[in-house]
């Protein structure tokens, strides 16, 4: 079995190269979220290129859909496209690798890009799999600042509301948005607490970083019956590099050639360190 | 020629007036860097909301301090403002008439290869549509300050768009034609009218240029005012010529357009042919990438142009 970690470091490269090939793209979203997207599709959910298709299969929402970066060279690696495909067209006049996900793409389910929309889609979709009797799980992941959006709550308290134990959110708690610090913008403290009020089963991952980590809570969150379950994964956003690392600019900042070049040597460094552990 | 971007424009005469007027708010909603607001919210933390991403909270709480005596300006993207909030501006701020001005930034096609959730090219037939609620799309920053300036004199509702970057200005510093709610006669002309709002208004006056080489005289209206619209501006233009254009960037229905159409339709009868994006997601580029293939641009509508008075 591949080092996932090592292979963390890979993709966060590829994702390097989609942004400066497309110059755009919300770098710090997507370093801070590729753990747990890796571990959702390379060790979580039953979706391939083969069953892309069928009925059966996993299903999952990019909610925070401006970290599209990260999921193109998670789904490149996939095989559901190229990643050639993607460093070429990126950003690019008449490209289909557009800012967002966009289901056009093989391998995406909903077109994201709004923020407080991927929640309740997975609610309707979490319903429709007890209606079926059909035993997919149901993922989606949102950016902290997003959790500001009123749509969010009312999703969260309709997946309680039908017990959805088939229904896992993920929040990519790195504690940054645009404007700053979340708690300065739009404070979410006590996050658990607020889930667990709207009837959720909480689980903090203490690294959200560590596909480990993230792993063991995902499992965890299967055994729970009759709720629904959020992960609140403590990331850092920009994870990689210090050159990015907890910085607000770094939202949606494209690497000038001397960051790029400290970033990919950062980047290999930890990859060094991780094949050795 | 200095050229700002048109948002950048509206901070500052904000600004400029929230040294003696205390009652102005503005409200952004993560918006602030993309809005130009941080040197707002900067020099009057106290005269400044930040609601965290949650544009209808935005619109909502730009009410009810409206209704309490303030000059409320919600600032955030036209493609959230006119679409996520669309019920708050309808009930909080049209239907109860209060002094809310939504300020819709990025709008149309501004964020070009970020796909239609981030393109607002419904705004114009969303808002027009609503009663109580102007609308204006200015087209360059120098418009933008007397439009504003204008705005903070009155308390009604109104839809403010402008687009992301700097455009190249229409007019010219000191000598803006401007006069609330009346459109701007941009260059006068006898075979065709070309009436446009927002970015489509500077490459409409080249597109006359363009025609004068081919000896068509054209008219150029800049209607910034799309509601209340110009209607005696357009008839007087209509009646001159043999038939009207109009370019917006906006989808094909409900907007200029179409608002132009029905005026000319039942008061002047002519040709009227309404250039704009598509009825579909528009191709992934810069919003000039997305222009020139639509052929809004100078050498697009003057093309039209030619062709309709041939
Ligand atoms: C409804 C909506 N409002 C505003 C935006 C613009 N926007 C894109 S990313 C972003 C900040 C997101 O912050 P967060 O959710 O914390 O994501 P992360 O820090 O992980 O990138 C904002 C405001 C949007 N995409 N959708």
């Amino acid at each position: 079995m591949e080092n996932l970690t090592v292979l963390s470091y890979d993709l966060r490269k590829d994702v390097i190269e989609i942004i400066c090939a497309g110059k755009a793209g919300h770098i710090g979203g997507d370093m801070s979220v590729i753990d747990t997207l890796i571990t959702l599709y390379f060790k979580q959910m039953n979706i391939s290129t083969e069953n892309m298709d069928d009925p059966d299969r996993d299903r999952f929402v990019m909610s925070k859909g401006h970290s599209v970066e990260a999921l193109y060279a998670v789904l490149a690696k996939k095989g559901f496209f190229g990643l050639d495909e993607v460093l070429e067209g990126f950003s690019k006049f008449g490209s289909k690798f557009i800012g967002h996900p966009n289901n056009k793409l093989p391998g995406i389910e909903m077109n994201s890009g709004s923020l407080g929309h991927g929640l309740p889609v997975c609610v309707g979709m979490a319903l429709a799999g007890k209606m079926n009797r059909q035993d997919y799980r149901v993922y989606t992941v949102m950016g902290d600042g997003e959790l500001a959006e009123g749509s969010v709550w009312e999703g969260a308290m309709a997946a309680s509301h039908y017990k959805l134990d088939n229904l896992c959110a993920v929040v990519d708690r790195n504690r940054l948005q645009i404007s700053g610090n979340t708690e300065d913008v739009m404070h979410h403290d006590d996050l658990h607490e607020r889930f667990r009020s709207f009837g959720w089963n909480v689980i903090d991952v203490e690294n959200g970083n560590s596909i480990e980590q993230l792993d063991a809570a995902f499992n965890k969150a299967k055994t729970v019956k009759g709720r629904p379950t959020v992960l609140i994964a403590n990331t850092v956003k920009g994870c990689g590099s210090p050159v990015m690392e907890n910085k607000a600019g770094w939202h949606h900042h494209v690497p000038n050639e001397e960051e790029y070049i400290q970033i990919m040597k950062d980047l290999d460094e930890r990859k060094e360190a991780a094949l050795h552990e | 020629m200095s050229k700002i971007a048109n948002k950048q424009m509206i901070c500052e005469v904000l600004m400029e007036a929230s040294k003696t007027d205390k009652d102005i708010v503005a409200l952004c909603s993560d918006s602030r860097g993309s809005g130009s607001f941080t040197p707002f919210a900067d020099a009057y933390p106290e005269q400044f909301v930040e609601t965290g991403i949650a544009e209808q909270n935005l619109v909502s709480i730009a009410a009810g301090l409206a209704k309490c005596g303030k000059k409320a300006y919600a600032v955030s993207p036209a493609c959230f403002l006119s679409t996520r909030s669309y019920e708050q501006a309808k009930v909080d701020v049209a239907y109860s008439n209060t002094n809310v001005k939504l300020i819709g930034i990025s709008g149309g096609v501004s964020y070009g290869a970020l796909g239609m959730s981030h393109h607002s090219a419904q705004d114009i037939a969303a808002m027009s549509a609503i009663p109580n609620m102007r609308v204006y799309i200015p087209s360059d920053h120098l418009q933008t300050k007397e439009l504003v300036r204008a705005l903070l004199k009155d308390e009604k509702p109104a839809y403010i768009r402008v687009g992301r970057n700097a455009v190249d200005p229409t007019y010219e510093e000191g000598t803006v034609p401007f006069e609330m709610d009346r459109a701007t006669v941009v260059c006068e002309g006898t075979d065709v009218a070309i009436i446009a709002c927002g970015e489509m208004v500077k490459p409409a006056k080249d597109a006359a240029a363009i025609l004068k080489e081919q000896g068509i005289s054209a008219e150029v209206i800049d209607m910034y005012c799309v509601k209340p619209l110009d209607k005696e501006a357009v008839v007087k233009a209509a009646q001159k010529v043999k038939a009207v254009i109009t370019v917006e960037e906006h989808a094909p229905f409900g907007g200029l357009g179409s608002m132009v159409s029905q005026v000319v339709g039942s008061e002047c009868p002519r040709r009227v042919i309404n250039m704009s994006l598509p009825d579909a997601p528009v191709i992934t580029g810069t919003s000039q990438e997305v222009f020139d293939y639509y052929g809004l641009n100078a050498e697009g509508i003057a093309k039209k142009a030619a062709e309709l008075v041939k």
